[in-house]
C-alpha cells in the first residue's frame, strides 16, 4: 500500500496508515526524494503512529530518507514512534542516530519551523 | 465407665451415625474439661518456647478463643468461622513477627493435648478409644490444616500487597511544568525496575506531552554496567519519542564506576544536581525564572 504524501506550506507530510512491506518503504523513499525537489520542500515529516513494529530494514530506510532529503535541502522528522516500539528498537540497537524525532505531528511541525528559523537567523 | 457395656461389638470403621455420636460425646468432654485442657495447652506453648513475641496473658486469651473455635468445629463440622478467626488472628500476629512453624506448632500441640486427654479417658477400653480417635483425628487434622493455610495465605497476601506498593512507589514520573517531567529514582535499580522505569517514562512522555525529562539518580547507591546500558537505552528510547532526557545527581562512586567500566555516556546529557538539571530543562523549553523584585525593577 502506497503512503499518501501531503504538502503543507513548505513541508511534506507522509502519513503511514498501515504496516508497510519493504517494497512500500522503498517506494516511500523514492517518492519523497522526488517530491522534495518538485515542491521545493524545506521539511519532511514521516508519521509512524500507526506502526506497531519498526524493524531494521524500516529503520535503515527511514535513516536513508533523512540523509537523502537533507542532501536535497529538506530536514526530516520522524514522529509518533510508540513507546513499545521505541523500547524494542533500542533493545535491537536501532536508534535512528542523527535523525530528528518528535512526539506527534504537531510537535514535528513546531520542530521543523524552529529549525528553519534558526537556519534563516544564522544566514 | 458407662460406655464399656453399652457399645456394640468393635467395628473396623465407625459408621457415620456412631462417628457423629462419638464426636458429640467428644465435644461434651472437651467442654467439661475446658479450663484444665486450655491451661495445659497454654503451659505447653510456653514450655516449647513458641509465640515468644506474645505475653503469657495474650497467649492464654488467644488459646481460649482457639480452643472454643476448635470445639465448635468438632461439633458443627464447619470450618468457616475458624477460617475467619485464623485470618483475623494472622493479621494481628504477623506484624509481631510470629513465624509459620510457630503457628503450626501451636495448633499441633493443641491436637496432642486433646488426644492425650482422650487416651487418659478411654485407656481402659482400647476399641472405644480407637473409634473415638477415628472420629477425632480427621477433624483435628482438618482444623490444623485450616489454621496453617489461613496463616500462610494471609502472609502471602501481605507480601503481595507490599510488593505492589513498592512497585508503585518506585518510579513516579512527575510533571513540574508544562512539557517538563522529573523522574526521581531512589534505591537500587534491578533489571526489572529498569524495564519498568523505561515503560513509565515513555508512557509519561506520551501522556503529558513531555519534551524534556530530568532523571535524578541521587538516591541510587550504585550502578553496574548492565544497568548503565539500560539507562542509556532508556534515554535513546525517549529520544525516539522526541524527548530529551537529562540525567542528574551521579554520585562520585557511580561516576567512577561508569568511567572504569567504560560505559559510553556520550549520548546522555548529565548535570550535577537536580536543580541544575531543571534549570537546563527550563532553558531548553524556553522558560526563564525571574525573582518578582527583578521583574518589578525592570518594568519601572
Amino acid at each position: 500500500m502506497a503512503v499518501p504524501i501531503l504538502k503543507q506550506r513548505h513541508h511534506l507530510i507522509a502519513s503511514i496508515q498501515s504496516a508497510l512491506s519493504d517494497q512500500d518503504l522503498l517506494g516511500l523513499r523514492d517518492d519523497l526524494a522526488r517530491l522534495v525537489g518538485q515542491h521545493r520542500a524545506l521539511g519532511v515529516i514521516i508519521d509512524v503512529t500507526a506502526l506497531d513494529v519498526l524493524d531494521s530494514f524500516a529503520t535503515r530506510t527511514l535513516r536513508a530518507i533523512a540523509y537523502m532529503t537533507k542532501l536535497r535541502g529538506a530536514e526530516t522528522v520522524i514522529v509518533g514512534i510508540q513507546p513499545d516500539v521505541a523500547t524494542a528498537m533500542v533493545q535491537l540497537g536501532l536508534t535512528l542516530e542523527d535523525v530528528l524525532t518528535a512526539l506527534d505531528l504537531e510537535e514535528g511541525l513546531a520542530l521543523l519551523d524552529q529549525r528553519l528559523e534558526e537556519r534563516h537567523g544564522s544566514q | 465407665m458407662p460406655h464399656t457395656t453399652a457399645m456394640p461389638p468393635p467395628l473396623v470403621q465407625a459408621s457415620p451415625e456412631t462417628a457423629t455420636a462419638l464426636l458429640r460425646e467428644l465435644v461434651s468432654i472437651l467442654r467439661e474439661s475446658r479450663t484444665e485442657l486450655r491451661e495445659e495447652w497454654a503451659r505447653r506453648i510456653t514450655e516449647s518456647r513458641l509465640l515468644m513475641a506474645m505475653t503469657r496473658e495474650e497467649i492464654f486469651a488467644e488459646a481460649t478463643t482457639v480452643y472454643d473455635n476448635y470445639v465448635a468445629v468438632l461439633e458443627t463440622g464447619s470450618v468457616e468461622a475458624l477460617q475467619a478467626y485464623a485470618r483475623d488472628l494472622s493479621e494481628r500476629i504477623i506484624p509481631r513477627g510470629v513465624e509459620t512453624q510457630e503457628v503450626l506448632g501451636v495448633v499441633l500441640l493443641l491436637r496432642d493435648v486433646l488426644a492425650r486427654s482422650l487416651f487418659k479417658k478411654y485407656q481402659l477400653d482400647f476399641d472405644l478409644l480407637n473409634r473415638v480417635l477415628d472420629a477425632y483425628e480427621p477433624a483435628a487434622n482438618r482444623i490444623a490444616n485450616t489454621v496453617a493455610v489461613g496463616f500462610v495465605q494471609e502472609r502471602e497476601r501481605i507480601i503481595r500487597q507490599q510488593q505492589e506498593a513498592i512497585r508503585e512507589l518506585s518510579t513516579p514520573v512527575l510533571r513540574v511544568r508544562e512539557r517538563l517531567l522529573i523522574l526521581p529514582i531512589i534505591g537500587l535499580i534491578d533489571p526489572q525496575r529498569a524495564r519498568q522505569l523505561t515503560e513509565q517514562l515513555l508512557r509519561g512522555i506520551r501522556e503529558n506531552r513531555g519534551k524534556v525529562a530530568v532523571m535524578d539518580i541521587t538516591g541510587v547507591p550504585s550502578i553496574d554496567s548492565a544497568i548503565a546500558n539500560r539507562l542509556v537505552q532508556t534515554v535513546e528510547a525517549a529520544r525516539l519519542l522526541g524527548a530529551t532526557v537529562i540525567v542528574t545527581g551521579l554520585s562520585p562512586e557511580i561516576a567512577q564506576t561508569l568511567v572504569t567500566i567504560g560505559v559510553d555516556l556520550s549520548k546522555m546529557n548529565t548535570v550535577g544536581d537536580l536543580q541544575g538539571g531543571i534549570e537546563l530543562a527550563e532553558r531548553v523549553l524556553g522558560y526563564k525564572v525571574i525573582p518578582v523584585e527583578e521583574v518589578a525593577a525592570r518594568t519601572h
